[in-house]
């Protein structure tokens, strides 16, 4: 797909991200934004989703190991038209499908429940085990955080599908440097992440987290790995795209008002 | 009389359902042969999946598997399956109701040797928490190779406690597994043992020590609970005893409690177990006698009561 036209899906998801969030009064804009651009690719030209096939699993599937970035995920699912637009005004409202974190089952298009940080990793690695099992070619795609690699269990899931040689699973880490209580490097430093990774078995590829070429590339040259999982670490800018969200901690999980809303929009319709 | 440890029968049972069934799947932390869940390999080593010592990485990969439409049977140490992995099964496997089938091992005291840090006395308590799970304590080899049969095909989540230990046999292999149907093994009066795993062989032990003949339950389902048959005893029986290798707070002892107050029967509750404490090395019969679960402690708590 042409740059500009994921360019203007991944401003509509930006624009409803902040509606989403607004409407609910809570949410997580900061790192939904700096996702949107990764995920949007990941959807309109990477994964083999369609309407046809988005109630099964006979396809790639997604993980969102940083489910409080559900405002993206839904935004792009409904992108895709799996979820009508007008639905996503219902974002943690009572009865919703749109979760406050993705709950599978319930809303077409979540592979997963999500939202306690460090288990999405692992459950893709159960699905990828299965699909070797199955002897299909489907991919799983991850997207975690990068606070979120201060658990453990990101590491023991790294370990095992290099152990199983799951090179048909693919890990992005949204490195946008910024978790509840600051900047990752100061709250608990995870850097270097590439090194860290490739020590613990993962092909490792560094990339601009808001370029579509090097994301298409960097999701490209993952298929091509044989014998161990592939981990893009794609550096990102909290709040991407919104100039009073950007490398503010104040926006990981607060919801903006109705000022905030409207000069939101309106940067965002002006680009 | 032969004694097999119910831990064998989840062997057994795996061995068969893999053999049945190439949707199941096994994983395993590094203690398949202890908890047995190798003899999954002998029938396709290509289902069973040793994650190595990270059960919190292996109980999430197992909900990815069931979220792939498979049937995945988790076996670790209770304490590690269910202690280190609690908000992993909480989170992964009981959120998304997964066909996740827990079948942990060396679960209570009778671990003997190892000692307090492998002795898990809260794993009933902390499952039983969890909406949906299904908790199921077997008592002898032939009801927990027919209860893992049958939570195989049973929807959603699911934790049988087994044990290290050999523990008599009081079915044989026609046994049929009800889900929640406690199975009257002794019909009395006066006092009501309702006993789960273990606990139901030293009831059986202590009923021949007593002064009265007592009626003895065998619960072997936790969730969901026998209420009815609880009820039932209550209104029979002077007093009710709830008999578990297990802490007293959280188990079956608590779940009976919830039955006989709301149902406001009047039939007191004692409850045999473990006293809110940690255990310690040792033998496990000589645990058993330490710690007031042997059927001597059983006895002496019957005949002391008027």
């Amino acid at each position: 797909m042409d740059n500009n036209k994921l360019a203007v899906i991944a401003n509509n998801v930006r624009k409803n991200i902040i509606l989403e969030t607004y409407m609910a009064k809570s949410g997580h804009p900061g790192g939904s934004l700096s996702a949107t651009d990764i995920l949007t690719l990941l959807y309109f030209e990477v994964m083999d989703i369609n309407e046809e096939n988005v109630n099964s699993i006979d396809r790639d599937r997604f993980v969102l190991s940083k489910g409080h970035a559900s405002p993206a995920l839904y935004a792009v699912l409904s992108a895709k038209g799996f979820i009508p637009e007008e639905e996503l005004k219902t974002f943690r409202e009572l009865g919703s499908r749109l979760q406050g974190h993705p709950s599978m089952g319930l809303c077409p298009g979540v592979d997963m429940s999500t939202g306690s940080l460090g288990q999405g990793i692992s459950c893709a690695v159960g699905m990828a085990l299965a699909n070797k099992l199955d002897g299909n070619d489907h991919r799983i795609y991850v997207l975690c955080g990068d606070g979120e690699c201060q658990e453990g269990q990101v590491w023991e899931a790294v370990m095992s599908a290099a152990h199983y040689k799951l090179d048909n699973m693919c890990i992005c880490v949204d490195y946008n440097n910024l978790q509840i209580d600051g900047h990752v490097s100061d709250v608990m430093d995870v850097s270097p992440l590439d090194k860290k990774f490739e020590a613990f078995g993962a092909h490792v590829i560094c990339i601009d987290g808001h370029d579509f070429d090097q994301i298409r590339a960097a999701y490209a040259e993952a298929k091509t790995v044989k014998g161990q999982p592939t981990v893009i670490v794609a550096k990102t800018i909290k709040g991407k795209g919104v100039s009073f969200m950007e490398d503010n901690v104040n926006w990981h999980g607060v919801a903006p008002n109705k000022e905030q809303y409207e000069q939101a929009t309106a940067e965002l319709e002006a680009k | 009389m032969a004694s097999i440890a119910t831990r064998i029968a989840f062997g057994d049972a795996l061995k068969e359902l893999m053999a049945e069934d190439k949707n199941i799947v096994a994983f395993d932390a590094d203690l398949a042969g202890s908890t047995k869940s190798a003899e999954a390999k002998k029938v396709d080593p290509n289902r069973h999946f040793d994650m190595g010592i990270a059960e919190a990485n292996m109980m999430c990969a197992a909900a990815g598997m069931a979220a792939s439409g498979k049937i995945a049977f988790v076996s670790s140490f209770a304490m590690f399956a269910t202690g280190r992995a609690f908000e992993q099964i909480r989170n992964s496997v009981g959120y998304p109701h997964a066909n996740v089938k827990i079948c942990a091992s060396h679960a209570g005291i009778s671990v003997g040797e190892d000692g307090a840090t492998h002795q898990c006395i809260e794993d009933i308590s902390l499952l039983r928490g969890i909406p949906g799970m299904k908790v199921v304590v077997p008592c002898d080899y032939n009801e927990a190779k027919a209860a893992i049969r049958a939570i195989a095909y049973e929807d959603g989540p699911c934790y049988v406690r087994l044990g290290r230990s050999g523990v008599e046999e009081f079915f044989d292999e026609n046994y049929v597994f009800e889900f929640g149907k406690g199975i009257v093994l002794n019909k009395g009066e006066k006092v009501a043992i309702v006993a789960t795993g273990s606990m139901v062989q030293e009831s059986m032990k202590a009923k021949d020590m007593m002064n009265i003949n007592p009626t003895v339950v065998n619960m072997h389902t936790i969730k969901p609970i026998d209420k009815d048959l609880i009820i039932e005893l209550a209104k029979t029986h002077k007093y009710m005893i709830a008999a578990e290798e297990h802490s007293i707070i959280g188990g079956l002892g608590s779940a009976v409690a919830e039955v006989l107050a709301e149902a406001g029967t009047g039939c007191q509750l004692i409850r045999i177990g473990i006293q809110d404490i940690f255990g310690e090395s040792g033998k496990p019969g000589e645990l058993f006698e330490k710690y007031g679960i042997s059927a001597n402690k059983i006895a002496e708590k019957v005949n002391s009561l008027d």
